[in-house]
């Protein structure tokens, strides 16, 4: 576990670590221009991703975006002069969202551990400086206290905003945010709510975090969801319906920004969890005035006809390199995929929100397409695949032309030395859209 | 066990209570003259509390004649209420889990006539008293037991969840308030608010470790939250001596300083309220108050109560240490009223109790309806709902 205050130490100790053992980590954290395309071809990486908008225009264009200042009772006004935008990574998209948030809302405050002084991925830099220590502060080590703390204020009507360092560290807070925050509404009968918690905390790998800082939790909390859910034991529910907390899982800076004031100013709790390698290598021009993106709503990234390939967080990039690798497969693995699969039309959506999760969104396109590869970093056993899968299978069954494909972590810890093989990666995923294709 | 009891020293166990506060219901002595229209004072039993790392609430206390009848009335009301609630559960009305508060009384009376109506209360699942003292009602309480729409719930949450503008539940999982408190008496802090909260607690929930991860939060950023151990010497089936190191619970805030206060004299616990209150909202942090008190039933309706203690225990505390009849008994040694009086008395909680019951019972059951609210936040809804089969669909 990093203590608080490590950062310093992290950031010392992290050069040597980055230096022997995590080349390929340093290619992650790139960010365009400021390093060569990776040599050996034209696959798109992270760096050249054509999912990040790098345009004024192309970025106050993000589908779903909802201006704050716009009124959303009449039709969109597209009315974009005046509107700015300025180039961010994930990290300050993060900072932006709750520095408007903290601006707007005299009730929010933002804790959590180190967060005073930046968090150890600088989400919060200079919050406190900016609103003061009294609604930014660090708290102890004390994950299951923070949500409890959390809970206590956010059922006092006003907003917190809790880091949990990693997403690795929730699990003491667990017992709060499922028994507690999730039921809160419910078994109060409406009379308190704890609306105004979001809880975020960085998720998903690094390629070096190893066990205790690669995870991707989000699996665990669509379960619990299900424990919350038992209290309309035996109806039929559907997924989207079975709790009020909710997890968001961004892809990139606009995402993040939007889906996080989102998030803050939801009336349930929700649960926010960001790919922490996506912090400094994600890089967009993100619109500075305060908008949102809705949660609840999956985004279709490419549209195709033969094929869907549902995914979110980081893993949205592996998937598109895997598709262009598709399409244009490197000389070395060319001999693996067979000629009329490279001219195969691919949907690639980001479902963005984990629960309750897009299901309308999805149905339509596995109805269209008839094959589903599902993508997640988590391990395959009760991931939430298993559950996307097993709904999806049920309300296409009659149209699918393949079995559900899962591309997963696997079903163990994740090494250090094995992170790079744990991971989904663009291969791994070509072979699975091969394999579904070829069915 | 019988391992763990080979391990245990050969030296005798420490008697119970042999160092701890006394815990009498009738020894406190009049200061001066009773009045029947003015207040006075009067005088608790020298060890009724004790403190560490601070001073001890005073001994000396005001009361006036309708506050000591007022507060028989509401302890003799609340007991009515667990009683029939107790009835019901028997009758197989009350399903579930249901936990009765009869025996410590003092407590939830003591806490609500030393506090004042904006400060905020949080407790664990013995919380039906909390519930109707803190502006909810008894119709509210049953009717939420019963699972109808008269509960304070609307009958969805049951006997663990009950809710009052001021009182944040009773909360299933033990120890789970504490840190939620915290938070409560941060967000007073926050809005600058004179007003202070009070975390209720068993000496079961105490080992839990979110209540040091509270204790240090609080103290950390000085809020007005008192944390409140209710000790009632059993946690579930586990007498405190066999589960905890340090039994003395007001002693574990490290520096957070702590008073232990007689849980079943009633003046001692508003004595020992107000004076937390008035720690707390002089800008001292928080503070310990541990409430030596004892619960005559069984930890829930499925404890009988007398595996892991005597029925002599029982007995001799309802016979010599009952919170109701120790005030019942300075009511009439001072003066104030008769037994006649507080037999009327008795009478009125009964009858309250009765009515609030046949209310309670004939209220509805949930509308079918019911089962889609709540959910989510009200407007936030999702577009529909599926229900208990195929052609069952809610649209909100």
């Amino acid at each position: 576990m990093f203590a608080p205050s490590s950062l310093a130490r992290l950031s010392r100790r992290s050069v040597a670590t980055f230096k022997a053992k995590l080349q390929s980590a340093r290619r992650w954290e790139s960010t365009a221009g400021t390093e060569a395309p990776p040599a050996g071809g034209h696959s798109p990486s992270i760096a050249t991703s054509s999912f990040l908008r790098q345009t004024r225009d192309n970025s106050l264009r993000t589908p779903d975006i909802r201006w704050a200042d716009e009124d959303h009772a009449g039709p969109p006004s597209n009315a974009l002069a005046g509107r700015e935008t300025r180039k961010m990574n994930l990290y300050q998209a993060v900072r932006d969202a709750m520095s408007i948030a903290l601006t707007k809302d005299d009730s929010a405050v933002v804790f959590g551990e180190d967060v005073a002084f930046g968090g150890v991925f600088r989400c919060t830099m200079g919050l406190a400086e900016e609103f003061g220590r009294e609604r930014v502060f660090n708290t102890p080590l004390t994950e299951q206290g923070i949500a409890g703390f959390g809970i206590g204020i956010a059922s006092m009507g006003q907003t917190a905003i809790a880091e949990i360092q990693f997403a690795d560290y929730i699990y003491p807070a667990f017992d709060q945010l499922v028994n507690e925050a999730a039921k809160f509404n419910f078994r109060s009968g409406g009379n308190f709510d704890v609306g105004g918690l979001t809880i975020r905390c960085p998720s998903m790998s690094v390629g070096h975090g190893a066990l205790y800082h690669s995870q991707s939790p989000e699996g665990f909390f669509m379960g619990a969801a299900g424990l919350k859910a038992s209290l309309v034991a035996h109806f039929d529910v559907p997924p989207h319906t079975l709790t009020p907390t909710q997890i968001v899982i961004p892809r990139s800076p606009i995402q993040a920004k939007g889906l996080l004031l989102s998030a803050i100013r939801d009336p349930n709790p929700v649960i926010f969890m960001e790919p922490k390698i996506l912090y400094r290598s994600s890089v967009e021009q993100v619109p500075i005035d305060d908008y949102e993106i809705p949660l609840g709503r999956a985004e279709t990234l490419i549209h195709g006809s033969d094929l869907t390939v549902l995914t979110w967080g980081t893993p949205v990039y592996s998937c598109e390199t895997a598709i262009h690798m598709l399409a244009n497969p490197p000389e070395t693995i060319a001999r693996h995929v067979p000629e009329p699969f490279r001219k195969a039309k691919i949907e690639l959506i980001d479902l963005r929100t984990i629960l309750p999760w897009d299901v309308e969104t999805v149905t339509e396109s596995v109805k269209r397409t008839g094959r589903l590869v599902i993508v997640h970093e988590a391990s395959k056993t009760g991931g939430v695949g298993s559950e996307i899968a097993a709904e999806l299978q049920k309300r296409c069954f009659l149209k699918l032309d393949a079995p559900v494909k899962r591309v997963t972590g696997w079903d163990t810890p994740v090494g250090m030395s094995y992170e790079k093989f744990y991971i989904p990666d663009s291969v791994r995923i070509l072979d699975a859209m091969v394999e579904t294709l070829s069915y | 066990m019988a391992t763990l009891a080979r391990l245990r020293s050969n030296l005798p166990r420490k008697v119970p209570l042999a160092r701890a506060v006394q815990t009498a219901a009738d020894s406190t002595r009049l200061a001066q003259d009773a009045s029947h229209d003015k207040p006075f004072t009067v005088k608790l039993h020298e060890d009724s509390f004790r403190a560490y790392q601070t001073e001890a609430p005073s001994l000396e206390v005001e009361v006036t004649k309708d506050g000591l009848l007022g507060m028989y009335k509401d302890m003799q009301t609340m007991r009515r209420m667990e009683m029939a609630a107790d009835a019901m559960y028997k009758q197989k009305l009350i399903r579930g889990f249901c936990h009765l508060a009869i025996g410590q009384e003092a407590v939830s009376v003591g806490l609500e006539r030393g506090i004042v109506k904006d400060d905020k209360v949080i407790t664990a699942y013995r919380c039906h008293p909390f519930a109707v003292l803190r502006g909810g009602s008894i119709t509210g309480v049953l009717g939420e037991l019963l699972g109808r729409q008269a509960g304070m719930s609307n009958g969805k949450g049951g006997s663990m969840h009950i809710f009052t503008p001021t009182f944040f539940g009773g909360n299933g999982i033990v120890g789970a308030q504490v840190p939620v408190g915290a938070g409560i008496a941060f967000a007073q802090k926050y809005r600058e608010q004179p007003l202070a909260t009070y975390a209720l607690y068993g000496d079961g929930a105490s080992n839990q470790g979110q209540v040091f991860e509270a204790y240090n939060m609080a103290k950390l950023w000085n809020l007005p939250c008192v944390f409140v151990c209710e000790n009632n010497k059993y946690g579930m089936g586990t007498s405190a001596e066999r589960s905890s190191q340090n039994t003395e619970y007001f002693t574990r805030g490290d520096k957070i300083p702590g008073i232990q206060a007689n849980g079943m004299d009633v003046i001692a616990v508003m004595k020992a309220v107000q004076h937390t209150r008035e720690w707390v909202t002089s800008g001292n942090g928080p503070i310990l108050l541990e409430f030596v008190t004892y619960r005559y039933g069984g930890h829930s309706m499925s404890d009988p109560g007398t595996t892991y203690r005597t029925r002599d225990e029982i007995q001799q505390m309802r016979s010599t240490q009952d919170a109701i009849r120790g005030l019942a008994r300075y009511i009439e040694e001072w003066g104030l009223a008769s037994e006649e009086d507080l037999k009327k008395i008795d009478k009125e909680a009964k009858s309250t109790v009765d009515a609030a019951v046949e209310e309670a019972k004939a209220s509805p059951v949930p509308l079918e309806k019911d089962l889609w609210t709540d959910i989510y936040y009200k407007g936030t809804e999702p577009p529909f709902m599926r229900g208990r089969e195929r052609e069952e669909i809610h649209y909100y």
